[in-house]
C-alpha cells in the first residue's frame, strides 16, 4: 500500500512514484512494467487511476506500449537522464524556496550542504 | 460504456418523511463508486431500492436495465449492512448455500479467501466475532461474478489489516464488466480505491464527481471535502 498526500490528484502522485522507480533503476530501460492490475494491487489504488497515470507517462514518451505485450520503459537512456535532472531540479527549487523562507541566502545554503556532507562522510 | 444503474426521479417516502427525493443518477460499468453521506441521508434506502427490498414511492430504478426482480438479482451481488444469513450455519455450509443459490458463485475463490483471512470454516457464523462475521459476508458477496456489487458498510467492523485485504480483494475483483458501489463513512480508508463519489444529503444527490477531479479542481481530498460539505 502506498501513501498519498491529500491535496493532489492521485494519478499525479502515481506518476511521481513510477518516475522515481525509473530514474533510480528499480525499473531498467527496456523493462516490462507490471500490469495495471498488479500495480493497482500493490498501491491499493483504483485500476482506472493507474491507467490514467500510465497513459500520461506514455504521452511523455518515458513508457511505450507494445501491442498485446504490455507496457515497457523507454530504452532511450538520454530521456531517462533528462527526466532525472528534471525531477532533481523540481526538488531543488522546492528546497531552495523553503530555505529562503527560513532566511538563508544561497551561499549560506552551500556552506550548510558542504558541512553536512563532511559530517555524514565522517560517520 | 454500459449503464449498470439508473435512477429516474426516484422518490421514497416513509409516511411524511422523504428519504429519497427525485433522485436522478446513471452509473456506468468499470467503476468503483463510493456512496457517501451522513447518517440518515438515504444511502441504505437507495441500496434497498436497488435490491427490491423497498419499493419506490414514485420514479424508477433500473439495474442493468431491469426493474428490481429475478433478473436484476441475478446480476447484482448485495452485502447488507446487517447480517441476513442464518447464523446457525457453519461457514463451509454457507459457501455451499451460496453456490446452490447463485449460478455465478465461485466456490473455489470463496474458500481461497476464507483461507487467506484464516477463518475457521467449521465454525458456526454465530460463534464468530463481529469483524469475522463481516468478513465472511463480504467474501460471500465478492465471490459472485456479478455485474454490480452493492456493499453497504463493508469495512466498518474489521481491523485495519483485514481492511487492506478486503480493499485489495475488491481491486483484484475489478473488471470492466462490473461496477462496485460501496457505502461507507470511512472515506479516508477507501479514497484511493474509488473512481467516483456520490454525496447524498437529505435524500438528494449533492455531488457526483470523479475523485481526481475533486482533488484537481479543489486541491483537497474527498475526505476533506466531505467534512466541508457536511460540517455540523
Amino acid at each position: 500500500m502506498w501513501e498519498f498526500s491529500t491535496d493532489r490528484p492521485i494519478y499525479l502522485q502515481l506518476m511521481d512514484r513510477l518516475q522515481l522507480r525509473i530514474v533510480n533503476g528499480t525499473y531498467q530501460p527496456g523493462d516490462k512494467l507490471p500490469s495495471v492490475r498488479e500495480l493497482a494491487q500493490e498501491a491499493s489504488v483504483n485500476p482506472n487511476t493507474i491507467q490514467k497515470a500510465l497513459s500520461e507517462l506514455e504521452r511523455s514518451g518515458i513508457l511505450y506500449t507494445q501491442r498485446t505485450n504490455g507496457r515497457f520503459i523507454t530504452e532511450d537512456a538520454a530521456m531517462i537522464d533528462k527526466l532525472k535532472s528534471q525531477l532533481a531540479e523540481e526538488q531543488l527549487v522546492e528546497f531552495l524556496k523553503k530555505m529562503k523562507d527560513f532566511g538563508y541566502e544561497p551561499k549560506d545554503i552551500i556552506t550548510l550542504i558542504e558541512k553536512h556532507s563532511q559530517e555524514t562522510a565522517a560517520d | 460504456m454500459d449503464t449498470i444503474l439508473e435512477c429516474k426521479d426516484l422518490t421514497k417516502r416513509y409516511g411524511s418523511f422523504t428519504a429519497l427525493s427525485s433522485l436522478n443518477l446513471s452509473l456506468e460499468k468499470g467503476q468503483i463508486i463510493g456512496l457517501l453521506g451522513p447518517n440518515g441521508s438515504g444511502k441504505t434506502t437507495l441500496i434497498k431500492c436497488m435490491n427490491g427490498l423497498l419499493a419506490p414511492t414514485s420514479g424508477e430504478i433500473l439495474v442493468g436495465g431491469y426493474r428490481p426482480g429475478v433478473e436484476s438479482k441475478r446480476i447484482l451481488s448485495y452485502l447488507p449492512e446487517r447480517n441476513a444469513l442464518p447464523d446457525w450455519m457453519k461457514v463451509r455450509d454457507l459457501v455451499h448455500y451460496f453456490q446452490d443459490f447463485y449460478a455465478d458463485f465461485r466456490t473455489e475463490k470463496a474458500f481461497d479467501m476464507l483461507k487467506d483471512l484464516k477463518i475457521d470454516i467449521h465454525k458456526r457464523l454465530k460463534n464468530l466475532s463481529k469483524g469475522t462475521k463481516e468478513k465472511v459476508q463480504l467474501i460471500l458477496a465478492m465471490s459472485r461474478k456479478a455485474d454490480l456489487y452493492c456493499l453497504d458498510e463493508p469495512i466498518g467492523g474489521v481491523d485495519p489489516a483485514s481492511r487492506d485485504y478486503i480493499l485489495r480483494t475488491i481491486l483484484n475483483n475489478y473488471s470492466e464488466q462490473a461496477a462496485v458501489l460501496i457505502s461507507t463513512h470511512l472515506i479516508q480508508d477507501i479514497e484511493t480505491v474509488l473512481d467516483r463519489v456520490l454525496f447524498l444529503q437529505d435524500g438528494e444527490l449533492k455531488l457526483n464527481a470523479a475523485v481526481d477531479e475533486i482533488r484537481e479542481q479543489r486541491g483537497i481530498s474527498v475526505d476533506a471535502l466531505f467534512r466541508e460539505v457536511f460540517k455540523c
